[in-house]
């Protein structure tokens, strides 16, 4: 259903363009320490807050204080879930009694790297491995944490935008504290619900054991999961309180839910954009970027709608039907929910990827080639897509930068971003951050593609780190690639029928995680403490203008070239490789 | 950077609490109030007991009922194990996997001629999904029919009504519910 599939596309993108502004306006009030209609509850709340920690609201930070600050806050959770996991066996809220044993270091580290760093990869599967206990008080608090840290690491790459001549770029301590109580906070209340209203469960109650319609048994999974579900999304965190995520009815039981579910991940960061024209007081900026982020969007949903709807030629030989009517859905609907069908499976699957957030409704596995291409794409495309709670922005930013760079070495000129000189310093931050990504994908990755083990070794079980793959041939490599590329890029989403869940995974792809997400954040806030330290330039006749047609297509042309440069060899072996031979009827074991 | 171990280690603890256990506890306390079914988990109840959860789907194998998809989700419809086979476009599984039940399927609805559905063949991402599409549903009325003894036209003007088109108009896709549609067969027919 082609039409149908547009006129929903429609609906969600114009229903964000409404969301954006109103959204944005109100973060910049936020993070501005202004005034907002939320302060007669909030704001007792936040003194509080302050009060209990020890934090002195109006006195800033310059950056490496403030990227310390952000260092501590990811560590002490980080150790905090650690032991919460190890130590699971003995807390309570554990009607299941999961004990410890099902959480041993590897695990335990790997998950909670994964969720300190809003990835939320999960090597585990959840209703048979942790306690609601777990869940809530060692999990979903990072999806908190996690997410507001992000918005705070955007905001202050924004004020070194903002401000000239400073040394500071905001108290880290408050932007968190603010991100989470006006923010991620009431959002999250109302949004939780919403999906209760819906069939969404939220309770502590043992699973449920019901005597089912032909007489047998069936055990039904319970638990606090409306609450975990809606910071899960809003966060762009991603981590299922299920196995099968925003699949399981549980989660996501109508297609309504799902329609939110998938608005609300880009809410927070598309209203980033326009919280950061507001900042740097010229709307027109943040516009731009909202232009870039939506062509990359409707590329990408237009391929994976259009590959996924066309089917698999395989199956269509043995008789199924894959065309759609007005009875059935057609395409691949192989890892997909018949209330969803093809065109809210392709959509989900494609804002989960361009946010960092890796939520899933559908089985990426067991996607077409290409139409698994488009989220593995979008993650290697540094997930700039209006991306991640300010990950996504600051992500995009670092690419203008490399924009205005390219452009001024094109014409010969000091480029220059929003009246602030490009130079040396800004330009070898932002690369390395790039090339970080890059790295922490491609090394893991290839490693796996060859690393050999003995069978029943410690490190990996399975034998060979090849074999932990559900699937032979070009579909098998790109399920690791996918794995260190979703990694890397703090998404979490997976090609799910890689058993990761062994300690040679575990540890790299915990690594992948952390490196991923410190090693980008602290170039990235080294670079505001550099932009803030500079002169404002005013514009002349020669500076490159930032907010109109040329830039955006400038910007999305440097997305997707550094992207396609770094990672089409890779791609070429996965997906496009089994695209060619899918048509050709070539099958693996 | 310890200086501001303390002051993490502080807003980590009140954070916690906030959001780890005040939250849930009153998003918890507020469905029981005003959404007490759905919080539960939708369950339903037959004579005195609960018989499913409206949302789950079940593992169904006997001609009187509706089958509902394939499901990866332990050995079926396990539903404290949910998930999908993964297995990807070109796996020689999969392939197999199909094969067997289209021929299977055919074989319990020897009317039906055509190919069949995608969904009907196909596992769903949850391993739980409670639905079919309407066409599912319909290439099976002849067999449910038979196995009841009533009339075919009986059985379809149930399955009628338990069609459910897409959400405000546009959202999702039309379906039928398995679960609620066999409950409904057995207090319908007997």
């Amino acid at each position: 259903m082609y039409s149908n599939g547009f006129f929903l596309v429609t609906v969600f993108f114009l229903a964000v363009l409404a969301a954006t502004k109103p959204m944005g306006a109100y973060m910049a009030q936020v993070f501005e320490g202004r005034r907002t209609f939320l302060h007669p509850l909030i704001r007792p709340l936040e003194r509080l807050v302050y009060r209990l920690c020890g934090v002195e609201e109006e006195r800033e930070q310059i950056w490496t204080q403030y990227a310390g600050a952000m260092l501590m806050f990811s560590i002490v959770p980080l150790l905090l879930t650690y032991l919460i996991e190890r130590l699971q066996g003995w807390l309570p809220f554990n009607p299941q009694g999961f004990g410890s044993k099902l959480m041993p270091p590897d695990l335990a580290f790997n998950t909670a790297a994964s969720f300190t760093t809003n990835t939320n990869w999960q090597a585990y599967v959840p209703e048979t491995t942790v306690s609601y206990f777990t869940n809530m008080v060692g999990l979903a608090t990072h999806n908190f944490f996690s997410a507001a840290v992000g918005i705070a690491i955007a905001v202050a790459l924004v004020r070194g935008f903002a401000r000239h001549s400073a040394q500071r770029i905001g108290n880290f301590w408050v932007d968190v504290t603010r991100a989470t109580l006006y923010v991620l906070l009431p959002l999250s209340v109302v949004f939780a619900l919403v999906l209760v209203s819906q069939g969404v469960i939220q309770n502590f109650s043992p699973y449920t054991v019901v005597k089912t319609v032909e007489g047998g048994t069936q055990t039904i999974a319970q638990g606090p999961v409306a609450s975990q579900e809606a910071i899960k999304m809003l966060g762009t965190n991603g981590g299922g309180f299920f196995n099968a995520n925003s699949a399981h009815p549980f989660e996501n039981p109508t297609p309504l839910t799902n329609f939110l579910q998938t608005f609300s991940i880009f809410l927070i960061p598309a209203g980033l954009t326009y919280t950061f024209g507001r900042m740097v007081k010229d709307t027109r900026q943040g516009w731009a970027l909202f232009g870039a982020m939506s062509v990359l969007f409707l590329a990408g949903v237009g391929v994976t709608m259009w590959a996924e709807q066309s089917g698999n030629p395989v199956l269509a030989d043995l008789g199924v039907r894959q065309d759609a009517t007005a009875t059935q859905p057609g395409g691949n609907m192989e890892g997909k929910e018949v209330r969803f069908g093809i065109p809210a499976s392709a959509l989900f699957a494609v804002v989960t990827t361009d946010a960092s957030c890796g939520a899933v409704n559908s089985m990426h596995d067991s996607f077409t080639p290409l139409g698994g291409l488009v989220p593995l794409v979008n993650i290697q495309l540094g997930e700039v897509v209006f991306g991640g709670v300010g990950a996504g922005l600051y992500g995009m930013l670092m690419f203008a930068i490399l924009a205005v760079f390219i452009a001024g070495l094109m014409v010969g000129r000091t480029p220059e971003y929003l009246g602030k000189k490009i130079e040396q310093k800004e330009v070898k931050m932002v690369m390395l951050a790039a090339l970080v990504l890059a790295g922490a994908i491609l090394i893991p990755a290839a490693a796996s593609s060859v690393a050999q083990f003995a069978k029943n070794s410690y490190l990996n079980p399975p034998g060979v780190a090849a074999a932990n793959t559900n699937n032979g041939g070009p579909h098998g490599l790109s399920e690791m690639l996918y794995a260190y590329t979703s990694a890397a890029g703090n998404n979490g989403s997976a090609f799910a029928g890689i058993n990761a869940n062994t300690p040679w995974y575990n540890l790299t792809i915990g690594m992948s995680m952390l490196i991923g997400r410190f090693l980008m954040i602290i170039p990235l806030l080294a670079v505001a403490g550099s932009l803030a330290a500079k002169k404002m330039i005013p514009v002349s006749a020669g500076t490159l203008p930032t907010h109109n047609g040329l830039f955006v297509a400038l910007l999305v042309g440097v997305v997707v070239i550094v992207g396609a440069l770094t990672y089409f060899p890779a791609l070429a072996l996965g997906p496009i490789v089994e695209h060619l031979l899918m048509y050709q009827r070539v099958l693996w074991s | 950077m310890m200086r501001q171990f303390l002051p993490a280690l502080r807003l980590t603890l009140v954070m916690t609490v906030l959001t780890g256990l005040v939250y849930p506890a009153l998003i918890t306390g507020m469905a029981r109030m005003l959404f007490p079914r759905q919080a539960a988990g939708s369950l339903i109840e037959r004579d005195g007991h609960v018989v499913a959860s409206e949302l789950i789907g079940q593992k169904f194998t006997r001609p009187e009922y509706f089958h509902g998809r394939p499901s990866a989700a332990g050995d079926g419809y396990d539903a404290a194990n949910s998930g999908g086979s993964n297995l990807g476009p070109t796996s020689r599984k999969l392939a197999d996997r199909v094969r067997a039940d289209v021929a299977a399927f055919r074989k319990e609805n020897p009317a039906v001629k055509g190919p069949l559905p995608a969904d009907l063949v196909t596992a769903s991402a949850s391993g739980l999904d409670p639905d079919i599409s309407p066409e599912s549903a319909y290439l099976q009325v002849d067999r449910v029919a038979a196995a009841r003894h009533v009339a075919a036209q009986r059985v379809r003007q149930i399955v009628d009504a338990h069609v459910e088109g897409r959400q405000l108009g546009f959202l999702g896709e039309p379906r039928v519910n398995v679960v609620r549609l066999n409950l409904a067969l057995d207090a319908g027919l007997r």
